[in-house]
């Protein structure tokens, strides 16, 4: 009883045609169109596509060499790329099937493909300009759901971001003073010297800050570093970094600057700055400071393990010969033997 | 539970009660954040345990601030994408009821961690419906009130709902379409503007 299915045939009026297949084009053996879905006939408006040749409305890309009635005929059931002539941009796609019967002509089904996004807001499209089989809705749903997710998606990430900068601002910050801490001097110093950009080390240390903090209190000593914060930054460049490395040691980078001349004048600066008496409630706390400095030029190439070492030492250099001053460290002649300070 | 669902509840109540009711609520809730993500996880019974205590600061039923927060997700328009996307379920408030059962697959291909309530649609006779509604947090059946309350009036239509009770994990919704066209509804265009 089974029917052989190249014996079926099935008829369709105009509006089961234009339901099923809102994108229909139905072409003569000539290739006139003489029937057009309702959605297709909308990229045309007013004038409308019956009548017209089919061939001189749209271009067929793909397969290519397609110009004529036998050509479409040729490829019949293969996938069409095409593009109407009239529209900007806009790329259909479909499939050209020849109908039965002593007419002849073909019946052309297309879709927009992944153009639908812009052929709805173009040609103001909705629901039931799409066959009810058509995932177009589906498509452009996904798409939105998308954008919201991404969009979310994007304020998390700044959200993250400003959390994660914050917190790394944290890490690299001394707490008290607000200057930078020895992790950041540390990544400071690998970074100039990876850069290969010359550069000043001043190793600074508080004299008398002890008396402070044992006649005052820890308040006064905490205060005075803060105003001792604040006056190495006024000393200094914004492109320097002054950390604060231990409980009354500094230590400033200064970058691009290995001028011995200028550093020594610099930490002069400085010394006088902080043996001006800063006060405390109603008492004058006296300090000062003792300086040592290395410079990486000095260096070949520059450690800053040992410029640490060696402005520490100069430091200590100054201390000895009575606080309240600065040196230099100089490097030994022949790169062998104890440096050599004066 | 998604933070997407967290963070919802949390602009609703922010934003019916102000944010210092806010706070409280969620401190009383004692769920150790003050701000959802809405693209993280949280804990399960962290929903539960915001509405618990947003029920008890504000002294209000559990049920009603929950259908108040479903009329919330569809009409506040801050909240637009949410009722774009569930236009895309049907061109009228009828065809929509039906594209509820998809709700659940609609919301895995945005979000796939994303656990929607299971909705099981039943036609009584004409223009009558049940909504069987299946969930993990109680009570939302009265957030699908509020939300079909909101989409009705959004397609134009006017429909009446009644809470028909609960069994289990169940919660069961008559649904009767009076008319579908009786209000001119919002408009939804399909094209999407971006930016």
């Amino acid at each position: 009883m089974a029917r052989d299915e190249d014996d079926l045939t099935v008829g369709l009026g105009r509006a089961a045609l234009d339901r099923l297949m809102p994108m229909h084009l139905y072409l003569s053996a000539g290739g006139t169109i003489l029937s057009a879905g309702p959605t297709i006939a909308r990229l045309y408006g007013k004038n409308g596509l019956i009548g017209l040749d089919f061939f001189a409305t749209f271009e067929i890309r793909r397969p290519v060499g397609i110009s004529g009635p036998a050509d479409l005929a040729r490829v019949a059931g293969a996938r069409l790329i095409m593009l109407p002539l009239q529209t900007d941009g806009l790329s259909l796609r479909g499939v050209a099937l020849p109908l039965a019967g002593a007419g002849g002509g073909m019946l052309l089904n297309l879709s927009f493909g992944i153009g639908v996004v812009e052929a709805v807001a173009h040609y103001r499209l909705t629901d039931a300009d799409f066959a009810v089989t058509d995932l177009a809705m589906e498509l452009l749903y996904l798409m939105e759901a998308k954008a919201a997710v991404t969009d979310e998606l994007r304020q998390l990430n700044l959200r993250l971001q400003g959390a994660r900068d914050a917190a790394e601002e944290q890490a690299l910050t001394d707490t008290l003073t607000g200057l930078r801490n020895r992790r950041a001097l540390d990544m400071t110093l690998d970074r100039v010297i990876a850069e290969g950009q010359s550069f000043g080390l001043m190793h600074i240390d508080l004299d008398y800050f002890k008396a402070v903090n044992d006649t005052y209190g820890h308040a006064a000593g905490d205060h005075v570093l803060r105003e001792v914060g604040q006056a190495l930054m006024s000393e200094t460049r914004k492109m320097d970094t002054v950390a604060r490395v231990g409980g009354d040691e500094f230590v400033i980078v200064f970058k691009d600057l290995a001028d011995p001349g200028r550093l020594s004048r610099i930490a002069d600066r400085i010394v006088a700055r902080l043996s001006l008496p800063i006060s405390f409630e109603d008492h004058s706390c006296m300090i000062s400071a003792s300086i040592g400095i290395s410079i990486s030029t000095d260096y070949d190439p520059p450690d800053p393990e040992r410029m640490l070492d060696d402005a520490d030492q100069a430091l200590y250099a100054s201390k000895k010969a009575g606080r309240g001053r600065a040196q230099l460290h100089h490097p030994a002649p022949r790169g062998d033997g104890d440096p050599c300070l004066n | 539970m998604h933070g997407l669902i967290n963070r919802a509840v949390q602009c609703y109540l922010r934003d019916t009660f102000g944010a210092g009711r806010w706070r409280d609520i969620a401190r009383e809730s004692r769920i150790g954040v003050e701000n959802f993500e809405p693209m993280l996880l949280y804990p399960p019974g962290t929903t539960e345990a915001l509405i618990t205590a947003a029920s008890r600061v504000m002294g209000r039923p559990r049920d009603a601030l929950l259908e108040d927060m479903g009329t919330y997700l569809v009409s506040n328009p801050q909240l637009e994408a949410l009722r774009r996307l569930l236009r895309f379920g049907g061109s009228d408030f009828e065809e929509f009821l039906h594209s509820l059962e998809d709700l659940p697959g609609r919301g895995r291909l945005a979000l796939p961690d994303l656990a929607l309530p299971d909705l099981v649609l039943t036609a009584r006779e004409a223009g009558r419906y049940r909504l069987r509604c299946r969930s993990d947090l109680p009570g939302t059946g009265y957030v699908m009130i509020g939300l079909l309350r909101a989409m009705a009036d959004d397609y134009g239509a006017l429909a009446l709902l009644d809470y028909l009770g609960a069994a289990g994990d169940c919660e069961d919704i008559g649904i009767e379409l009076l008319e579908t066209g009786f209000a001119e509804g919002r408009a939804f265009d399909l094209a999407f503007r971006t930016g």
